[in-house]
């Protein structure tokens, strides 16, 4: 009996030793990627692609914190990067399997590397802002015609939140992107680690949270898409994703993207490798494909967002390219902020606060 | 001998599967949050021994659950939507049975058959279809328009609402199941007796069919209030903002916060909550099988 489990065991371990080196598990956010680019992927290099998703930092760095993810590569963004490179999860890249690497735009470059130093660990997948997706239509109905649809003062007025409350508002569900918005608008430093300044923002929010609807960070996309809310708080690509579908739907929803004016967050989603990594040579190879010109601008072209690949503007849509919300001109790019992770008691104040405003406890 | 091993499986289940993974988590609920991979320490190790790594853990996690009023709200808001939610299935679920157990012999198994019939369908694609129904633009709110009920939508979903339809609806074949059990074994002389004796209806019901099936309401009730104060899924998806539950609470500590040790503690309070309805339901259970036999 004994020398069955073995046996069946040695199978196992070499099971999955012969699918290790033919299969490549990424692991990277929702409604994110053309999935012609991974039957492509699949196609050109003979590599099985097994490509999971999740909606949130959190979930993937909690992964990465318990270790044996069992995935090849991961994409997190730039504060949860930093950190968890810290903390030892990520392998160095090997820049002679990076063919493309020449291809990176040295811009957004220069902005990643202070989350990780060199980009000795990680890739920009993809860049965007934070910002005010709108219902056109249907808050123009509640605010009237000269709603303040490119100002945060839509969303951190209570007397204008207490009139859309009645066509919905989503915010993301992520401490991180709200509250430096809220510091942004009181006048405060977005990027302040000082509890005493975080704490300004809590009677903004708590004013303004009996009018949000839902936090959540995805659920927005369908739900502005079907014109079941009429703002939404969130990242830019998925409000432009929310405004084709609703423009392919059809139904007279259109949708509306604007970083607002007082200032809006920048962050980079990064490709990492895990330290753990079943496949690194295959993880290799799956980056080299992604920073790829062609395979870049089908991303972006897909999803949205703008990348950190100056060779594959040439292949960019003019939809994509010329569109200020998504590669924003000089003027705004100098309005935008970046953030950088919290210190671990500073963030349970954070997340403490985050509890209160969205529970009201 | 063969006897002892048949007896000893459902005890080495419990061990792999309840009490081993409970001491991992209290052994965690002890240590320190820390920058590391995985997040807490101390970290076992041979080396050091199992004296020096006892030694550092301590009860902080448990007394800093006292410190903030969050954590003892999420408790009690979440026995009170268990709580809630129990006695909505009861209501609900008492005259199914009832319905099913009146039923002629032939029909009950189909209608046995429809009960159990959501389990063939996962409960999230369940769960999802509701926040297709219950949505501003949804099924629900169409019917309603369309019918003339209403003129303006509903906002159902992201409400408790929401959250005691979800929990109702999921939970309410496992209240239908138990007191169907028992409303079947009822013997219908009974209540004949009881209306010969000059009962109406109505009293032979409260007197005699209520208490008899009194054992299959205390099964019902506890299968569903005891994965209920736990759930996270109901409420996190048809829930709003306002739905404060400790499973919320729980994901928050080890997802946001990054901090197991505190994560473990709020579990391990919620097992220790738990411990007291369970017991009280093994006892009924044991009650009943001695009137039984």
């Amino acid at each position: 009996m004994k020398g069955k489990i073995l046996g069946a065991a040695c199978l196992f371990a070499l099971a999955t030793a012969v699918t290790a080196a033919d299969e490549v598990r990424v692991y990277n956010w929702s409604d994110y990627i053309d999935e012609e680019l991974l039957a492509k992927f699949e196609e050109e290099t003979g590599l099985k692609l097994i490509y999971d998703v999740f909606d949130s930092n959190e979930v993937l760095e909690t992964k990465m914190l318990a270790g044996g993810s069992g995935y090849d590569v991961v994409v997190p963004s730039g504060t949860f990067l930093q950190r968890q490179i810290a903390v030892g999860a990520f392998q160095k890249l090997d820049p002679t399997k990076l063919t493309n690497s020449a291809n990176l735009w040295d811009v957004i470059e220069k902005r990643t590397a202070r989350y990780d130093p060199g980009n000795e660990y990680s890739v920009n997948y993809m860049w965007g802002t934070t910002g005010l997706g709108v219902n056109v239509k249907r808050v123009a109905e509640v605010l009237g015609e000269d709603a303040p649809i490119n100002s945060l003062d839509l969303i951190f007025k209570p007397e204008n939140m207490a009139r859309l409350a009645s066509c919905g508002v989503h915010f993301l569900d992520a401490p991180a992107e709200v509250i430096p918005a809220a510091l942004a608008y009181i006048g405060e430093d977005p990027d302040s680690h000082d509890p005493e300044v975080i704490a300004k923002v809590e009677p903004l929010l708590m004013a303004v949270r009996p009018h949000v609807q839902k936090f959540h960070s995805s659920e927005y996309i369908n739900a502005l898409a079907n014109g079941d809310i009429c703002v939404a708080f969130g990242w830019s690509g998925d409000i432009l994703q929310a405004r084709d579908r609703a423009a392919e739907a059809d139904a007279g929803v259109e949708i509306v993207y604007h970083a607002p004016s007082e200032g809006a967050l920048m962050w980079f989603d990064q490709m990492a490798i895990p330290v753990d990594a079943p496949n690194p040579e295959g993880a290799h190879t799956f980056l080299n494909f992604i920073m790829d010109a062609e395979n870049m601008a089908q991303a972006s072209n897909y999803v949205f967002y703008a990348n950190g690949n100056l060779a594959s503007q040439a292949f960019l849509v003019p939809d994509v390219i010329d569109d200020t919300a998504i590669y924003p001109d000089a003027a705004t790019l100098e309005n935008l902020y970046i953030t950088t992770p919290y210190p671990a008691k500073v963030q349970r104040t954070v997340t403490r606060l985050w509890t209160r405003v969205k529970s009201g406890t | 001998m063969k006897r002892v091993v048949v007896a000893l499986i459902p005890y080495l289940w419990l061990l792999g599967l309840f009490l081993v993974p409970f001491a991992i988590v209290l052994k965690i609920s002890l240590s320190d949050v820390a920058m590391a991979r995985p997040p807490y320490l101390p970290q076992f190790s041979w080396n050091e021994g199992i004296g020096a790594f006892l030694s550092q853990l301590d009860f902080e996690n448990f007394t800093f659950l006292t410190t903030d009023d969050l954590y003892w709200k999420a408790y009690l808001s979440s026995l009170k939507i268990a709580a809630t939610s129990t006695l909505l299935t009861l209501l609900i679920g008492y005259p199914i049975a009832y319905a099913m157990a009146r039923t002629p012999e032939q029909w009950r198994a189909t209608l046995m058959m429809l009960v159990i019939l959501p389990f063939w369908t996962s409960f999230l694609i369940r769960v999802y279809s509701w926040m297709g129904i219950l949505s501003q633009e949804g099924y629900l709110n169409q019917l309603l328009l369309g019918l003339g009920v209403i003129s303006e939508p509903l906002i159902l979903l992201n409400t408790k609402i929401a959250v005691y339809i979800g929990i109702v609806y999921t939970y309410i074949p496992f209240m239908i199941l138990p007191i169907y059990a028992a409303l079947h074994r009822l013997d219908n002389s009974l209540i004949e007796a009881a209306e010969d004796l000059g009962c109406s209806r109505a009293k032979a019901f409260w007197l005699v069919t209520v208490p008899l099936s009194r054992n299959g309401i205390v099964a019902g009730c506890f299968l569903v209030f005891i994965p209920t104060l736990g759930e996270f899924v109901i409420p996190s998806l048809l829930g709003g903002s306002g739905t404060l539950m400790i499973g919320k609470v729980l994901w928050e500590e080890f997802f946001n916060n990054r901090d197991w040790p505190v994560a473990s503690a709020v579990a391990v309070v919620l097992v220790l909550i738990l411990i007291i309805p369970i017991v009280l339901f093994q006892q009924n259970q044991q009650k009943q099988q001695e009137a039984e036999s």
